[in-house]
């Protein structure tokens, strides 16, 4: 790890203007993503500003929504009542995510941050146009089995790896930020992260020094009928081959309103509306679920060893809109 | 290798190294003994090796070994008298910690993570580095009562922060329940990720009791405290904590035991009588 100067923020305006005035400096809370990126010389730093402990990790109930401080821990966050009652399909988002150890540490803004685990990412002898631009990637004719099937451009086929924010899609949740001159914008999450096209370094449209402060979720009918459904390599503690964020809201036998959002499959939490307005208005039946899924994943292209992800979005589809159905968290 | 090979190689050893492999005298078996404790004596051995005529071969690796720890995060004051110190980086920053209950104040430079702190510093080698990038749990500790990863935590980022180490789980002589439990259930078998395993099992007695719920507990959007975890339950909250030895189904047996309260049989007993050619 290259040296770097540490220092702990007493309050956020002064943090936002010591990293904003520091190409090179980076916020640090949880560091579960970071440190490993340091340690392995893909991310260097020279200067961590520590968030950590700013008091930003309220989570409250607004408007019939709730906001989730940025800081709160990925734990707290899935467990606490309202997100429990309200957003069941948060917390098991955060749930399907990494292990106990890390959801202590991991907080919900550092969660949206976090970076994609292409292996040509992380080996820094590879190219790769996300870590050092113009370089080429590595993957796109590689051991591609992890990439993108939907979205990918040719500069880059990687993957966003996180669970949370699959939900936060699914929610229309709003990342509120604060920027240099002090003030507060809010980003509507689906404008949050990008898809690669020629700019692969940015993984999200934040400013360099921009803090996340909270997101907000507002109030929903999705509650008794969602379901976060991961298939990975192993049963537990791994990331996502592919991941599916469902939710029903219904008018008596017909789908009044539908969420459904893929993980794993593109560079950013890919929400379809292709398919949620399939499901719209239609029964709650396997041939309904069975459309959606084919819409879902209409306009996937695969590489030499993920084409098996195409197949199993669509059944991951299935089986996400078939659990939300039976009320799987309820 | 067979003896005819070792006399061939020793034909074409040079004095040093006859003597380096000769039997060691007092003096080296005494500096030897150094080896087996923490690092800073270890370094205090390396420091008067080369005095110690142990031959210019050894002499050479030791010479390597000792500007690598030079080099070294960890080495950069003591505060024990008589082991080398060397002068304290430029960026050097005091980190408080209240470690097992008693308050650890050194010296680091900010890139010094907390499991090198505990380890290299303050001589708690029980926390194991394993991976050292968060895939694996040998390297949890409590923080404020919180499983957490050491690994992936810098010493300055837990400054005033209580931490619970493998080492600060006894009381005394007497095991934590979690710890005998391990050792009634054999969880284990190498023993390397037995201090993260146990650390995080004791976490997970104290979420399971507050009611936080896993990715595979069903009806949680009620939150219902106290929760009776099944193995399945088990086995996914221990998800983080890797262990290559395949001790799963014991670490699971300990577990369930503490946390019911419940005597769980032991799946495994002595032989009963010792097998002989007859027997076989």
């Amino acid at each position: 790890m290259r040296p770097f100067n540490y220092s702990r923020a007493t309050e956020a305006g002064s943090a936002v203007k010591d990293v904003s005035a520091n190409k090179d400096a980076k916020f640090i809370a949880g560091g579960t993503n970071l440190l490993d990126l340091m340690k392995e010389g893909v991310e260097n730093p020279n200067a961590l500003v520590d968030i950590a402990r700013l008091n930003l990790s309220q989570i409250r109930e607004m408007n019939g929504g709730i906001s989730i401080g940025a800081l709160a821990r990925n734990s707290d966050t899935a467990n606490h009542p309202l997100v429990r009652q309200n957003f069941p399909l948060l917390s098991q988002a955060i749930l399907a995510g990494a292990s106990a150890q890390l959801r202590n540490m991991a907080t919900n803004g550092g969660n949206l941050m976090q970076r994609t685990r292409c292996q040509y990412f992380y080996e820094t002898a590879m190219p790769c146009n996300k870590r050092e631009p113009g370089t080429g990637c590595g993957a796109l004719e590689g051991v591609n089995r992890i990439h993108a099937i939907l979205g990918w451009s040719e500069k880059c086929i990687a993957t966003y790896p996180g669970d949370m924010a699959n939900a936060l899609y699914a929610f229309d949740a709003v990342v509120k930020v604060r920027g240099a001159d002090g003030k507060e914008r809010a980003i509507p999450i689906n404008d949050f992260h990008r898809l690669p096209g020629d700019n692969p370094e940015k993984d999200n449209n934040l400013v360099h020094g921009e803090l996340i402060q909270s997101i907000e979720l507002p109030k929903n009918n999705f509650a008794a009928r969602s379901y976060y459904l991961k298939v990975r390599d192993r049963a537990s503690y791994a990331f996502a081959l592919v991941s599916v964020a469902a939710a029903l809201e219904m008018d008596g036998s017909n789908i009044k309103q539908a969420r459904v959002v893929l993980g794993g499959v593109a560079h950013k939490p890919w929400r379809s509306a292709e398919a949620e307005n399939t499901l719209v208005g239609k029964p709650a039946t396997d041939d309904t679920f069975k459309a959606a899924a084919t819409a879902a994943l209409k306009d996937a292209k695969g590489f030499k060893y993920n084409e098996y992800k195409i197949e199993l979005g669509r059944r991951a589809v299935v089986r996400a809109l078939q659990r939300a159905m039976n009320g799987a968290t309820a | 290798m067979s003896e005819d090979y070792l006399e061939a190689q020793e034909a074409h050893m040079s004095e040093d190294e006859t003597e380096l492999l000769s039997e060691p005298t007092p003096e080296q078996t005494d500096l030897l003994k150094h080896l087996s404790d923490f690092g800073e004596s270890r370094r205090h051995f390396l420091g008067q090796a080369s005095a110690a005529g142990l031959g210019i071969l050894a002499a050479q690796l030791l010479a390597e070994q000792e500007a690598k720890a030079a080099s070294n995060l960890s080495n950069y004051t003591s505060a024990e008298p008589g082991v080398n110190a060397v002068a304290a980086p430029a960026d050097a920053m005091t980190v408080k910690l209240k470690i097992n209950g008693a308050e650890q104040s050194v010296s680091i430079e900010p890139r010094v993570t907390l499991l090198d702190a505990l380890r290299e510093r303050i001589g708690l080698t029980g926390t194991k580095k394993g991976c050292d990038h968060g895939q694996c749990g040998a390297c949890t500790v409590l923080v404020n009562g919180r499983r957490t990863l050491s690994c992936l935590t810098l010493a300055a980022m837990s400054d005033g922060q209580e931490i619970t180490t493998i080492e600060g789980l006894a009381k005394g002589e007497e095991l934590h329940p979690m710890q005998a439990a391990f050792i009634k259930h054999d969880g284990f078998q190498c023993g390397y990720c037995t201090p993260g395993q146990i650390c995080s099992a004791v976490a997970l007695l104290t979420e399971a009791k507050n009611g936080e719920a896993s990715y595979v507990t069903t009806n949680f959007r009620t939150g219902a405290k106290s929760l009776q975890l099944s193995d399945e339950e088990i086995k996914e909250r221990m998800s983080g904590n890797i262990c290559r030895c395949g001790a799963y189904p014991n670490i699971v047996a300990a577990i369930r035991e503490v946390h019911t309260g419940r005597d769980v049989a032991q799946n495994w007993s002595f032989a009963e009588k010792e097998l002989t050619d007859e027997t076989v």
